[in-house]
């Protein structure tokens, strides 16, 4: 279990997510410029996020989507707006159309992620915040299904099944 | 885990009034206790009248509610409408706790074989 420590703020809509990973800030930095690792824990269970563009420069343009249990596809993209490697990474995020097209229809967040040294290992933090009570509801329905599907045991299953080819 | 999804038309109005930040600011004092335009007003450096303006926004939004005492209206914030605020957060967080947990058995792979973490 990784020690997490939460401050949310309905009033300004914002959460604040701060993990204390075993880890090097340089490993931890991977686990957001390398999209394969990326691929295995962005999305939920059940719903597998595949990057096709990524690019972690400031004012790149990062694509992937999630695949659902019925095959179908949800869109999303990052724009990077400030980038510090490997200690800092500003993005703004949001929904794309069928085709990965950024939608302009589409509510959009932001998302502050800083890396610190501690302690020989990384505070890893994650600062989200939304415009509006919309802008949440929107952002998070894609997320919904991460409370209610398969249990961490059995992604554990998973990953330590595929670490031998790996 | 189920949302309540605001209706449309009052979706809107309670989008609208939460875009500005002194409307947000007001709602947080006026969820903290109820106080009147004037006080709220004292806050700001703004008159009384578009204090009064904003709090008219966040009540046709229903996030606010006014109540008379005495002399003086009350401005007190809406709880039911800020809890889901407050419901969708926790969803929020309880996707990076999942993400955070898989990012914790990617490393612990790091480890099994044998890679410096």
């Amino acid at each position: 279990m990784i020690a997490t420590h939460v401050v949310k703020d309905p009033g300004h809509l914002t959460m604040t997510i701060t993990a204390e990973l075993d880890a090097t800030v340089d490993r931890a930095w991977q686990l957001w410029a390398d999209p394969r690792q990326l691929e295995q824990w962005w999305g939920p269970p059940g719903y597998p996020a595949t990057f096709t563009t990524h690019d972690l420069t400031a004012g790149a343009h990062v694509s992937y989507f999630m695949t659902g249990p019925d095959g179908e596809q949800h869109h999303g993209w990052w724009k990077v707006q400030a980038v510090d490697p490997p200690t800092r990474l500003e993005l703004q995020d949001g929904f794309g159309d069928s085709d990965g097209r950024p939608n302009p229809e589409m509510p959009t967040g932001l998302m502050v992620v800083t890396l610190t040294e501690n302690e020989g290992g990384t505070l890893m933090a994650i600062e989200s915040s939304f415009e509006s009570l919309e802008t949440m509801e929107k952002l998070l329905e894609m997320g919904q299904e991460e409370g209610m599907l398969e249990a961490i045991g059995q992604i554990e299953g998973i990953l330590a099944a595929r670490a031998p080819a790996s | 885990m189920v949302v309540g999804k605001l209706r449309d038309a009052q979706a809107d109005r309670v989008f609208h009034a939460l875009a500005d930040s002194t409307r947000r600011d007001i709602l947080v004092r006026a969820l903290d206790g109820q106080h009147s335009v004037s006080a709220l007003a004292r806050n700001y450096s703004m008159s009384v009248t578009a204090v009064q303006k904003h709090v008219a926004v966040l009540e046709r939004a229903g996030l606010v509610s006014k109540h008379r005492h005495g002399r003086e209206q009350l401005v007190r914030g809406n709880a039911d409408t800020m809890h889901r605020a407050v419901e969708l957060l926790e969803k929020l967080e309880a996707a990076w706790r999942g993400r955070i947990d898989r990012i914790g058995d990617l490393l612990t792979i790091d480890r099994n074989e044998g890679r410096k973490p």
